[in-house]
């Protein structure tokens, strides 16, 4: 029997509306396509103040926070950057809740050396009103920008080296936090990839720790990303993240939130097309005209401008491997819906949403990582999509960076890529000294731009999705250019889309699409046993 | 190897020109040399003001016809002392950070200004930078004459002496890197692989966003 998230399109359906960026775009998919779409948001708890406190007097493996405390002593108080979640989460976030109840109790006991960073490893800094929204007034007056600050992966003698794992993987992190007697490291669990040993084994790293676990060789062997026990990354920063809690006393605080993306105005925007009422449909209808008119400015805006009414599903303490589970589990039954049968054709919407274009535009690299990246990724068990098969997806592509955000993929994209596509080609001819440009990195430390090395993270994060799928087309770019340089087919509609797609693909193809946003992520089985070019990697217990 | 090409007033540090040109006025040999000097500067500034406008080139001259008359034992003496008040105290926050950081890449550094050398080698030393290309007064008989000597580093003659300088050291123009906050300062940006404007005016800044360099904000830096 098919789960309830799954729909069967027949030849009465409604067209699906998916979205194309930062816009939303009738399409009729064939008689026999599989749908699948979000579940509805869990519900959130009643009392989250309540479930804080609990969690950290009784946390997973550990002594409560309490015990872990005493006067005079140095804490560091690390916390998730704002590419968690998305869009930004309504005040307050989580973390201003969490550190509200760790401040206080750290101050009941004595505990005045309070440093907090924010884990943005080679991310961009936070600007002050984004640490603002997520920390909250009280907070931030008090401790912002000597107490409270950005993670500078570049500062001269910042980092420390800890030690390097038995697979030869650099640790070093960040100085404060390794010479702190105990760092709470507080996390917002969007996606199954976050937390865990990332938070602080990736968030409070360097590009000497991130290159052994970001290149294309180790992005290969990830089936999936969202699925740790099968990705060869979070093995790699598992082991890490091991040999950082031997030498540091780590308390970490997991949190998990439902995906209630969008208020529930815009509910519709997650529901099968035909259980729409009237009233939803004229609001749809709207919806979809004022984004067509809207100049795209007025777009982007009314995505940053309004954040999610997330609910708060889950507060894990304790040690981080134990707290993890938990989160997992909770993120899993949010997201997962079961399907059988992998396809022949995937289809998908690309939303201007992803972790890295918070307040900026969805450049083309970062429509590569949504496409290639995340919503390829989007599976547990085997991929959503036959070895060899292909993926449609609907973006217009178009050829616009934001200057500031993203100064380093600009070149990236228009120098290094019409040089190679080839992934290991750019890692070992390109990566080390473009990495070190000294522009880029101050405009990473003093600015608010990537470091010079994400742009080859965000290439290589595609990897697992190009030695996968055998043809990716995409529906309604605004050029040729950027698809060519991905490496991508074009059509002007999806049922141009579906023909190309349909020549190399089986008579009666299997065409699955995901009704995506909100969140959610498919529990596929496939019709017969998973043929993987590598196995899995296991991590041992 | 490459090489970085930094610009200085406005880009590393805060001060311009006239501020250690007006420092070495203020401290002559008697309060009446000084009072002298600044009257007659004073008298020159709408002319500098519009030079300003008009050509680089010209009010650098008109600005060091200044030091004329001063002794060269005391332009070098006062140097260290201006460098140190004037100067280093107007370091952005991030230019130390920056230079180092092209050094730890194995970059040769070289301060490309229109002010004069030995107090840009006083901030070169103090910066680590490996070589300087500036201004130089002309002395005649231990005394300055007031003029400078040929070529007058501003505007374009900036990116001639850039070239000359990377083909004098083995350095591919493709792979060095210029760094600066003036617009007048374009052509010597455009001949290197990596240009940055570093606190751009307007006009760079602009222009800068066209052409996707990167941006630079020392000025802003923590």
């Amino acid at each position: 029997m098919t789960h309830p998230c799954v729909v069967t399109i027949d030849s009465r359906s409604a067209p699906r509306t998916l979205w194309s960026g930062d816009r939303l775009v009738d399409v009729d998919l064939p008689t026999g396509t599989r749908v699948v779409y979000p579940k509805p948001p869990l519900e959130p708890l009643k009392d989250v103040d309540a479930a804080i406190r609990y969690a950290i007097n009784h946390p997973y493996n550990s002594e409560p926070l309490y015990a872990k405390l005493r006067p005079g002593m140095k804490v560091t108080i690390a916390i998730d950057d704002i590419s968690l979640p998305l869009p930004p989460m309504k005040r307050p976030d989580i973390r201003e809740r969490v550190l509200t109840i760790v401040l206080d109790l750290l101050a009941d006991h004595g505990v005045d050396d309070i440093e907090m960073i924010i884990a943005t490893s080679v991310h961009r800094r936070m600007k002050d009103w984004e640490v603002r929204h997520m920390v909250g007034d009280r907070i931030m007056d008090r401790f912002w920008p000597k107490k409270l600050y950005n993670h500078d992966a570049e500062k001269p003698d910042g980092m420390k080296y800890l030690g390097t794992t038995d697979e030869g993987e650099d640790v070093e992190l960040n100085r404060r936090a390794v010479e702190s007697d105990l760092v709470i490291y507080v996390n917002l669990n969007f996606v199954p990839m976050d937390g865990g040993h990332k938070s602080v084994a990736v968030g409070l790293c360097g590009y000497r720790s991130l290159r052994a676990h970001h290149n294309p060789k180790v992005m290969r062997n990830c089936h999936s990303y969202m699925d740790p026990s099968a990705s060869e990354l979070a093995t790699s920063v598992t082991r890490m993240g091991r040999l950082t809690n031997k030498k540091l006393n780590v308390f970490t605080i997991e949190t998990t939130i439902n995906n209630r993306m969008f208020d529930r105005s815009l509910d519709f925007l997650s529901r099968n097309e035909d259980d729409l009422s009237g009233s939803e449909k004229m609001a749809l209808r709207a919806l979809k005209f004022s984004l067509d008119k809207l100049p795209q400015e007025a777009r982007q805006a009314l995505f940053d401008r309004f954040p999610a009414p997330y609910g708060v599903t889950g507060v894990f303490a304790g040690e981080t491997e134990a707290v993890h589970e938990h989160t997992l589990r909770r993120g899993y039954e949010q997201y997962l819906v079961p399907v059988s049968g992998q396809a022949d054709i995937l289809i998908t919407g690309v939303p201007n949403i992803s972790p890295y274009n918070v307040h900026s535009y969805l450049n083309p690299l970062l429509v590569q990582v949504q496409a290639n990246g995340y919503l390829f990724n989007l599976y547990k068990g085997a991929q959503m999509v036959k070895k060899g098969g292909t993926m449609i997806i609907m973006h217009p592509c178009t050829d616009k960076f934001d200057n500031e955000h993203h100064a380093p993929y600009i070149e990236f994209v228009h120098r290094l890529l019409p040089e190679t596509r080839d992934a290991m080609e750019l890692h070992k001819r390109f990566e080390k000294k473009f990495s070190e440009n000294p522009a880029y990195i101050e405009m990473y430390r003093s600015g608010h731009a990537y470091h010079p090395v994400h742009p080859f993270f965000m290439w290589y994060w595609g990897e697992a999705g190009r030695q996968h799928l055998g043809r990716m087309i995409v529906v309604g770019a605004d050029n040729e250019y950027i698809p060519q340089l991905m490496g991508w087919e074009t059509a002007r509609t999806m049922d141009e889309a579906l023909r190309m797609a349909r020549t190399t693909a089986p008579p009666k193809p299997d065409i699955l699409a995901l009704h995506i946003a909100p969140m959610m992520m498919v529990e596929m089985t496939a019709d017969k046993p998973r043929h993987a070019t590598t196995d899995p990697p296991r991590l041992a217990p | 190897m490459a090489a970085s090409y930094f610009d200085v007033d406005g880009t590393l540090v805060r001060t311009n020109l006239v501020h250690p040109t007006v420092y070495y006025m203020m401290h002559q040999q008697t309060p009446i040399h000084s009072l002298a000097k600044i009257g007659a500067a004073a008298l020159k500034a709408p002319w500098l003001a519009l030079a300003e406008l008009q050509d680089r080139r010209v009010f650098n001259e008109m600005l060091f016809a200044s030091y004329g008359g001063m002794s060269e034992d005391r332009l070098l003496t006062l140097a260290e002392e201006t460098f140190e008040r004037v100067i280093k105290a107007n370091l952005f926050p991030g230019s130390r950070d920056l230079v180092r950081s092209c050094i730890d890449k194995g970059q040769d550094v070289v301060i490309v200004s229109g002010a004069l050398d030995f107090l840009m080698d006083h901030l070169a030393r103090y910066l680590g930078a490996t070589g300087v290309i500036a201004n130089k007064l002309e002395i005649k008989d231990r005394m300055a004459t007031g003029k400078l000597l040929r070529p007058v580093v501003a505007g374009p003659e900036k990116a001639r002496l850039v070239r000359e300088h990377a083909r004098a050291h083995g350095h591919n123009l493709d792979e060095c890197f210029a760094y600066s906050d003036s617009y007048s300062d374009v052509p010597m940006l455009s001949i290197v692989g990596n240009p940055a404007a570093v606190n751009p005016d307007r006009k760079l800044r602009l222009l800068a966003n066209a052409y996707h360099w990167p941006i630079i904000r020392l000025d802003r830096a923590a």
